[in-house]
């Protein structure tokens, strides 16, 4: 059982991919371009140490933003606001980690937890939009995302929490102190984000939930049916109001990666469009831990590698057809196995009916 | 051109004679898997009459008005317009023959005006693709006057209330040339002085020489209005009558069929403590419509109350005012000790209810979940689902096993997705997990609707071992049979308000059919 279900679970993410890597070689064909070396050269360049490191460390964000959108999507909502949390998230832990002094280790859990309260809390807006309001949380969440980049770009201005740096055209918040830093992996000759141990504690901690316990159950449940829920005796508005604020607290954690153990300070720098690719990889991997890391480092090793292929005279917009053409086929690869599998228990059902009625025959 | 001349045929035929049978329907049949919808169905229509069909849920009413307009294609059987054969493979079909339905959900556009919704989809156009309007309006206007009745055609529809919308689908089905108006149940939807209008308008119809075929399960209502009433029960026909040849007392006997089951012998030990008290409960709609009335019910442990009534009176409500699902508007639901209106659904089901709702699919299973997690579902924050934050696997693997095997649930295993069982197993895996846990009290709704004759054996067979071991059971149930065989007592619910409480053992069909209907003489 075990086994056939692996096998049904990741029959669909090698399809996508497959189609995808069909769809860019018949591209880079049509092109003129021998799409072997293409590909050659992208893993090549990919898996040197250098480029290692740099897509463990983005495959920590990716990864955290998967997450937040996967739970998210237990509850069927669409999280696009992952964007805004974030920001809030790594802000807000910024400006409190600069502010205090605290002994190491409290330090940096304290910038955590204020990450995860920016981020769950800004979440709250539209959570409390949706279930009080019925506002749907795509339209609240793009807003929100607005906002909150221009209330970021006004609190960082030099009068508030933002500071310039000499020779810097760059607005950022004050240095966190050393104690409120983490320190980095010295793997593949380079700098890996310790950060990567909060990531995948986050990981399983997300498993843990949703499948071990009554809270993981009744999410699960709201999401699979509303009104079933409801029945159940579970606050179906409750829930929906909890899942999104746990959402946006995971979004708030993944730009702290950089935060604390690279930049130490937020500034306009910090990159942009973790929503959508959260909730690309939420869908490729299948709402699975597991399966979120295997896309995030995929997308990771994508963007990394993008780049090179101009040197090949290719557009490293190709990385996106590729991203692209991954998700459309997952969708439909998800949706084809889940029939062939409702289709192989109905044939099991009607066979066990079939023998129960011809021993009644018999008798 | 030939629809001209099809109507100038009809009303040469309505004024000839109003004895002239527009509308015959002979020996139809209409089958499902399991079920038999309609069989041997006869009816004999006159033109220039109002003719009511009545029948309790499921009786088949509703299949015989989807045949007569071309929903349905039966499996046998001859319907006749003006004494000729005809197929209906679609409404358009019937529409061509004169044959319209004013269906009880309304479908208008509440953003367009009275002439625009008449007009949808049977446009009069100028050159091919102009729309028509003051051909249309001309035409709307003379239908109203001839028919009397009371539109403004550029009136916009969210300004109308609900008899003027009624009032609009009636001149939508007459734009289109009908001769015969099929209603489903046109009054459900009305209040008293929108009925009086109603039957006024109808009577303006067939005195102009149209027909109209009425259904509806409320007595004084048929009597007053319709000129012939057919009487249908368990997918047939039964009898014809004349208002005048008639009265409610034998309608109702008829609607119910003469002989009900007896009671089935048992023990009874019906304790002395309530596990379900409801005291002057009312409860109003957001929209101010009032649903329940002054509604007042108790519960034993150890007994069966029934719960009768056409559905829509009332029943959902109530359901959900007891599982705390709902707050009364005013009034008292008492449950297990416990005020249902200030206790959380999970705290009522945690006491020891267990609930089996009329909709399994949408309000009972995970339906993309397998078995074993729906087993936990409604069980999930108690011992032995669960334990503390945490749920138990093993437990509900093993329980849905125990419930597979004593309630006959026919699948291969426990991992299999409920979607993927039929509806009679997925109904008989609800009852085993609501009944697992020695409930004190349980809601059992429509429990053996759409399931075979041996699932609801099994099903009767716990609901009544649960009684013995002293669970109270609201029994709600529009199968008669079933109401009979289990109840101690049998509560009839009508407009939200329970009009009678009667003994099994000492009701006759009629009594029990002029309840449901609501009239006062039970």
């Amino acid at each position: 059982m075990t086994k056939n279900r692996i096998f049904w679970g990741s029959v669909a993410p090698v399809a996508a991919i497959g189609t995808s890597l069909l769809f860019v070689y018949i591209i880079l064909t049509l092109r003129g371009v021998n799409p072997f070396e293409i590909f050659q050269l992208m893993v090549s360049y990919g898996f040197n140490p250098t480029s290692l490191v740099s897509i463990t460390n983005q495959t920590v964000a990716f990864y955290l933003a998967g997450v937040a959108a996967a739970i998210g999507f237990k509850m069927l909502l669409f999280n696009i606001g992952i964007d805004g949390q974030y920001r809030m998230g790594a802000f807000f832990g910024a400006v409190v980690g600069a502010a205090v002094n605290l002994p190491p280790i409290l330090h940096v859990l304290l910038i955590v937890i204020v990450a995860m309260l920016a981020g769950g809390l800004w979440a709250a807006i539209a959570g409390y939009l949706k279930v009080r309001r019925g506002v749907s949380e795509v339209i609240s969440n793009i807003m929100l995302n607005f906002i909150a980049a221009a209330i970021i770009a006004y609190l960082l201005s030099e009068d508030l929490f933002g500071v310039l740096p000499d020779g810097s055209q760059n607005l950022q918040t004050n240095k966190i102190p050393l104690s409120g830093q983490m320190p980095t992996l010295k793997i593949f000759d380079g700098e890996v984000y310790s950060f990567i141990f909060v990531a995948v504690f986050v990981g399983i901690a997300y498993w843990v939930m949703l499948n071990k316990t009554v809270f993981g159950f009744n999410l699960r449940a709201t999401g699979l049916s509303f009104r079933a829920a409801r029945s159940s005796g579970v606050n179906a508005p409750g829930m929906i109001f909890i899942t999104t604020v746990l959402s946006g607290a995971i979004a708030g954690l993944v730009g702290l990666g950089t935060l604390l153990s690279d930049t130490h300070s937020y500034s306009m720098a910090f990159p942009s469009g973790f929503a959508f690719t959260g909730l690309a990889l939420a869908l490729l991997g299948r709402n699975h831990p597991v399966g979120i890391f295997f896309a995030a480092f995929l997308w990771s090793f994508l963007e990394r590698t993008a780049p090179v292929l101009e040197f090949e005279g290719v557009p490293p917009e190709i990385t996106i057809v590729m991203q692209g053409t991954i998700v459309l086929s997952i969708v439909v690869a998800y949706e084809v196995v889940a029939r062939i599998n409702l289709r192989q228990q109905q044939r099991a059902v009607g066979q066990v009916n079939a023998e129960v009625s011809s021993d009644k025959e018999s008798k | 051109m030939r629809r001209s001349q099809r109507r100038t045929s009809h009303l040469r035929f309505g004024e000839k004679s109003k004895l002239v049978n527009i509308l015959e329907v002979e020996g139809v049949e209409k089958k499902y898997p399991g079920v038999i919808a309609n069989r041997d169905v006869s009816l004999t229509v006159r033109q220039g009459s109002i003719h009511a069909i009545i029948g309790e849920n499921g009786a088949g009413k509703s299949t015989l008005m989807k045949t007569l307009y071309g929903l349905i294609r039966p499996d046998a059987g001859e319907i006749r317009v003006f004494g000729d054969p005809v197929t209906l493979k679609s409404p358009q079909d019937a529409i061509a023959l004169g044959i319209g339905m004013v269906h009880q959900h309304f479908k208008l556009a509440d953003n367009a005006t009275v002439l625009e919704n008449v007009i949808l989809g049977s446009e009069p156009s100028r050159f091919g693709f102009v729309i028509d309007y003051s051909q249309a309006r001309a035409r709307l206007i003379e239908i109203a006057k001839t028919y009397q009745l009371d539109i403004d055609p550029d009136e916009s529809l969210v300004n109308l209330g609900v008899g003027e919308r009624q009032r609009v689908e009636i001149a939508k089905v007459l734009f289109r040339g009908a001769k015969i108006l099929i209603l489903d149940e046109p009054t459900a939807v009305l209040v008293p002085q929108e009925v009086t209008e109603l039957f006024s308008n109808l009577r303006e119809l067939v005195n102009k020489g149209l027909t109209v075929l009425f259904i509806s399960h409320k007595l004084d209502e048929v009597l007053a209005i319709a000129d012939d009433i057919t009487i249908m029960r368990q997918g047939t026909t039964v009898v014809t009558r004349k208002p005048s040849e008639t009265n409610k007392r034998e309608l109702a006997e008829l609607m119910v069929g003469g002989e009900l089951p007896k009671p089935k012998a048992g023990v009874e030990n019906i304790s002395k403590d309530k596990v379900l008290s409801i005291q002057a409960a009312t409860y109003s709609r957001s929209d101010g419509r009032s649903i329940l009335k002054d509604l007042n019910l108790d519960l034993f442990g150890g007994e069966i109350l029934g719960l009768a009534g056409v559905e829509g009176n009332g029943q959902s409500e109530l359901i959900e005012l007891i599982m705390g699902l709902l707050k009364p508007s005013t009034g008292s639901v008492e449950v297990l000790g416990l005020d249902a209106a200030q206790t959380p659904t999970k705290d009522i089901r945690n006491a020891g209810v267990g609930y089996i709702p009329q909709d399994r699919q949408r309000d009972g299973l995970l339906m993309s979940a397998p078995l074993w997690e729906n087993r936990i579902l409604g069980h999930q924050f108690s011992s032995p689902m669960a334990s503390g934050i945490w749920v138990r696997k093993g437990a509900a693997a093993d329980d849905s096993k125990r419930v597979v095997s004593e309630f006959d649930v026919r699948t291969p295993g426990i991992n299999v997705l409920a979607s993927a069982l039929s509806g009679g197993n997925q109904q008989k895996f609800i009852v085993g997990r609501e009944l697992s846990g020695d409930p004190k009290l349980i809601i059992a709704a429509q429990p053996t609707r759409g399931v075979d004759v041996g699932a609801q054996a099994i099903i009767w067979e716990h609901l009544m071992r649960a009684r013995s071991r002293g669970a109270g059971i609201l029994l709600i149930s529009a199968d008669l049979e079933e109401l009979f065989s289990l109840s101690n007592r049998i509560a009839v619910i009508h407009a939200g308000h329970i009009v009678s409480t009667l003994d099994p053992a000492k009701t006759t069909p009629e009594d029990l059919g002029l309840a449901m209907t609501g009239a006062k003489s039970a």
